[in-house]
């Protein structure tokens, strides 16, 4: 029963992980950055949190609806500001841009917030489940962010499918300059892109900041979660993420169950066997351009 | 007032110029073919009236204003669409996502998936291929639908013949009064003078970046096109 | 989309470029890198313990920027993990030396052969992602090293071990050892990246970094010299463990599996100026005296050297160096031509 009680807390608690790697993916997808500051952003949300909950008194859910649009508009001046600068440069500017602002952003956050540990309330919520049998209780919130996750990505796949700006996105991330004689900007899709992938680390932050006790550092673990699910699932592959921030979930939660150190290390150990016998992915996309 | 002058223009590659003050015109309604031989600078020419590349001198004039300030993509709303070279087309959408995408601006006008459809039935029989499925005559073919999509009043065409069956050519080319009858203007470039001889109303030869004859087609003789062509 | 696998390209080299390698500015390279190392040799006979100790320091951080511009400069692989072979560099060394006995300053080669070993299979896995995900991929596989010396009671799992077998050395002459074996450590890994990228294997590197799919038609073997460039990296970054470790006489896996590190190398490497031998030294310095400078200011000196590699890569990327020599002009080191500058350069995808 401890063992299927790991495998059904995994499960929903890569929900958790496919919520954090959405944004890493479809900024990946439609621009080919590979966001390393991606964590550290999620952090930021998750202060964010902290600061409209626990210091101001805010409601939980009304701090949601806040964060998530600051956070999307802080995705759209970053790229504005920074990634289409580096982008334009080319070669490895975006990655080493990316890179210096997580680090900086993590410097900023630790002198702002300081390096103790913090934790947004959401009071009784955080706490109450539902018992399904003697041993196996499934709370509220996991279970909350669990469909959240699923919603976001079945929700950025059916915008990516179906509407004008998605399908922009796509024909962007094939052909960034063509789509300028379609009368689209691709500068603006890129800001846009990021603006929405933002609004998901938005929505990560919150849920991760409410379930961790975390410190600004904690991102680098958030930034190594996504890649790992987004890789597991294989990329170019939303569903796929879902899948393997599942998998991911549950080698963690059954590696904490053999040992509680265990957890991190079984969860690497599982993504690197992946790397080494499938390193397409569990789910990859049919067609590769 | 032409629909589109090109005054003086030079563009550069780095430090190699691939133009040299070249002086164009097209009038609403015609149908300019722009010729010469591999390298002569058509493609720059056709990039650099629709933005992707900056002149380093001279203007383009278009419907009487500058066009210097304009970025490519504001371009579109003002009516001018090309379809570039290798055609582009989206390889991860299909043909009709490619052909929403070209109308994504919303400019008004006949061209409509509907219309597209009916004037190339080759790119309606493949509206839910994806783009990388596509033969290079398919690709052309959906590569002028998706300019239409714009409703453009200056189609940009860029090659429409290189590399396919002189059968497609054919089934391309006999589209082009459809669109100028729907009241676009045309400027097509072409290696295949043949071709270009027949649609046009009037012709430009270019060589190594510089206009070495102009006219209409039937004031010019074969000897003299082929001195232009190949700078003999 | 592109796929993360690294396209295997098998062939032999077969084109002979000609170029011309040594100028008057490199026999001036020569001539001042010659005496420097000389009169750095005398140091120890000048100056003082703790300012050895701090060039100790400095001369790891000269390695360390020199061996991450070999791998992302020359070889393209923008790599956020080295700190896996600083760490198994520098818990070689306390272990071979400690625990097993052996002479400390045998312990360094040893371990320094131990990571270069340890990289082969890692680069094999490593090497299946390309990019930013190649990136984050080495990070992984930084943790995942460190989590397993965390559960080696052998290792002092979590809490780190000290090494003891230097203070049969009087203080003096083991800080002045330290010292010269640091000042020799620089010298290697210079020159090993110099003559490395004159060989044929650089002029490869440079065939890559204009294009990659062009080069590996040429026949360049692509994923070879890479993961030549890898293992050498690796063996660079351990020796450089053991540096920090013999001088620090203390490791815990937080400190020396820190992630920090990385961002240490690339901030040098971008300050200085990627791609060339002379960037990662001048970056390095320069790091060095900020992080003196600027050490009241707490974590600020990390915000600000980072504001400002950001600022370089997007407005200098040939870096400080870039700036000294009048955007190349003048080469200490001349390793062959370069056409492009990697920032700008590298990874730009194919359509
Ligand atoms: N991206 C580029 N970089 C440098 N030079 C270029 C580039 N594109 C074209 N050129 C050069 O500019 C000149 C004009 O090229 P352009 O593509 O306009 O010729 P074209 O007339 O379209 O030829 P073709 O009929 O072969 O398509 C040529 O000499 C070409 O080598
Ligand atoms: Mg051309």
């Amino acid at each position: 029963m401890q063992w299927l009680n790991a495998i059904i807390q995994g499960i929903l608690l890569g929900g958790l992980y496919a919520l954090l790697a959405a944004g890493l993916s479809l900024m990946f997808g439609v621009m080919r950055i590979v966001n390393l500051a991606h964590g550290v952003l999620a952090m930021l949300a998750a202060y964010l949190g902290v600061v409209f909950v626990n210091n101001l008194g805010l409601p939980w859910f009304l701090a949601l609806v806040i964060v998530v649009p600051i956070m999307a508009a802080v995705g759209y001046v970053l790229q504005w500001g920074l990634f289409n600068r580096a982008i334009s440069k080319g070669g490895l500017a975006p990655l080493l841009v990316a890179f210096g602002l997580a680090v900086v952003l993590t410097q900023l956050l630790q002198q702002i917030f300081s390096a103790d540990s913090r934790s947004i309330q959401i009071g009784a919520l955080g706490t109450s489940s539902i018992q399904v049998s003697d041993t196996i209780y499934i709370g509220w919130f996991p279970l909350m962010t669990f469909v959240v996750g699923v919603l976001v990505i079945a929700g950025v796949q059916v915008f990516l499918n179906r509407a004008p700006l998605g399908r922009a996105m796509r024909a962007t991330s094939d052909d960034p300059e063509t789509v300028n004689l379609m009368g689209i900007n691709n500068r603006q899709v890129y800001a846009l892109a990021t603006a929405l992938a933002m609004a998901t680390v938005g929505l990560a932050g919150m849920f991760i900041g409410t379930k961790t006790q975390f410190i600004p550092t904690y991102g680098d673990l958030v930034l190594i979660f996504a890649f790992e699910a987004v890789i597991i699932g294989g990329l170019g592959s939303l569903w796929g993420t879902l899948v393997g921030g599942i998998i991911l979930g549950v080698a963690q939660t059954v590696g904490s169950q053999i040992n509680p150190s265990y957890g991190l290390l079984v969860g690497n150990l599982v993504f690197l066997a992946i790397l080494a016998f499938r390193p397409q992915g569990l789910l990859p996309k049919a067609v590769t351009t | 007032m032409s629909l589109l002058e090109v005054n003086g223009l030079d563009v550069h590659y780095g430090d190699f110029q691939a133009i040299y003050g070249l002086d164009l015109r097209v009038d609403e309604g015609e149908t300019l073919a722009v010729i010469g031989a591999n390298g002569a600078g058509k493609s720059t020419l056709l990039k650099t009236i629709a933005g992707l590349m900056r002149p380093t001198a001279g203007d383009i004039l278009y419907e009487g204003a500058s066009l210097t300030p304009v970025p490519s993509y504001q371009r579109v709303p003002k009516g001018i669409s090309l379809t570039p070279e290798g055609r582009k087309i989206f390889r991860s959408l299909t043909v009709e996502e490619n052909l929403k995408v070209g109308a994504h601006i919303k400019r008004p006008g006949p061209w409509n998936l509907q219309s597209v459809y009916e004037a190339f039935p080759l790119v309606a029989d493949r509206r839910d291929r994806l783009g990388v499925n596509l033969s290079g005559g398919e690709q052309q073919a959906a590569a002028i639908g998706r300019a239409l999509m714009s409703n453009p009043r200056l189609l940009l065409l860029d090659e429409v013949s290189l590399g396919l069956a002189p059968v497609v050519v054919e089934q391309i080319y006999d589209a082009i009064p459809t669109i100028t009858g729907n009241g676009t203007t045309v400027l097509v470039v072409e290696q295949d003078v043949n071709q270009a001889l027949k649609v046009a109303d009037r012709v430009q030869c270019l060589l190594e970046g510089r206009t070495v004859l102009e006219g209409p087609p039937s004031s010019l003789t074969r000897d003299e096109i082929a001195a232009a062509y190949f700078g003999i | 989309m592109s796929t993360p696998t690294e396209t295997h390209a098998h062939a032999t080299v077969t084109s002979h470029a000609k170029v011309k390698r040594s100028t008057r500015s490199s026999w001036a390279g020569l001539g001042i890198a010659v005496p420097v190392v000389l009169f750095m040799a005398a140091a120890p006979y000048i100056i003082d313990r703790g300012f050895q100790q701090q060039l100790v320091t400095l001369f790891s951080l000269v390695v360390l920027a020199t061996m991450w511009n070999l791998l992302a400069g020359y070889g393209g692989m923008v790599s956020v993990g080295q700190q896996a072979y600083i760490g198994i560099g520098a818990y070689g060394l306390v272990y071979l030396a400690d625990t097993l006995g052996l002479d400390p300053f045998l312990a360094v080669p040893l371990s320094v052969i131990i990571a270069g070993l340890l990289s082969i299979p890692i680069s094999f896995l490593a090497f299946r992602l390309v990019g930013g995900y190649f990136a984050i991929g080495t990070w992984v596989i930084a943790e995942v090293v460190k989590q397993i010396t965390m559960q080696v009671d052998a290792l002092g799992a979590g809490i780190g071990l000290s090494l003891t077998s230097l203070n049969e050395l009087s203080p003096g002459r083991r800080i002045a050892y330290v010292y010269w074996l640091s000042l020799a450590a620089v010298v290697i890994a210079v020159a090993v990246t110099y003559f490395l990228m004159r060989s044929r294997l650089g002029l490869g590197f440079t065939a890559i970094r204009d294009d990659q799919v062009a080069a590996s038609s040429l026949g360049v073997r692509v994923t070879h010299s890479k993961r030549f460039v890898f293992v050498v990296s690796a063996m660079g970054c351990a020796l450089a463990g053991g540096m920090i470790a013999a001088n620090t006489l203390r490791i815990t896996p937080d400190s020396i599996y820190s992630v920090n590190f990385s961002a240490f190398m690339i901030f040098m490497v971008i300050i200085g100026g990627i791609g060339t031998i002379e960037g990662p030294i001048v970056g390095a310095i320069v790091f060095f005296a900020l992080q003196e400078w600027l050490s009241d200011l707490g974590t600020w000196y990390l915000i600000i050297i980072g504001v400002l590699a950001i600022v370089i890569t997007l407005f200098l990327p040939r870096g400080l160096w870039g700036l000294i020599s009048g955007n190349g002009r003048i080469r200490l080191f001349p390793v062959g031509y370069r056409l492009v500058n990697p920032i700008e350069r590298f990874g730009r995808h194919p359509d």
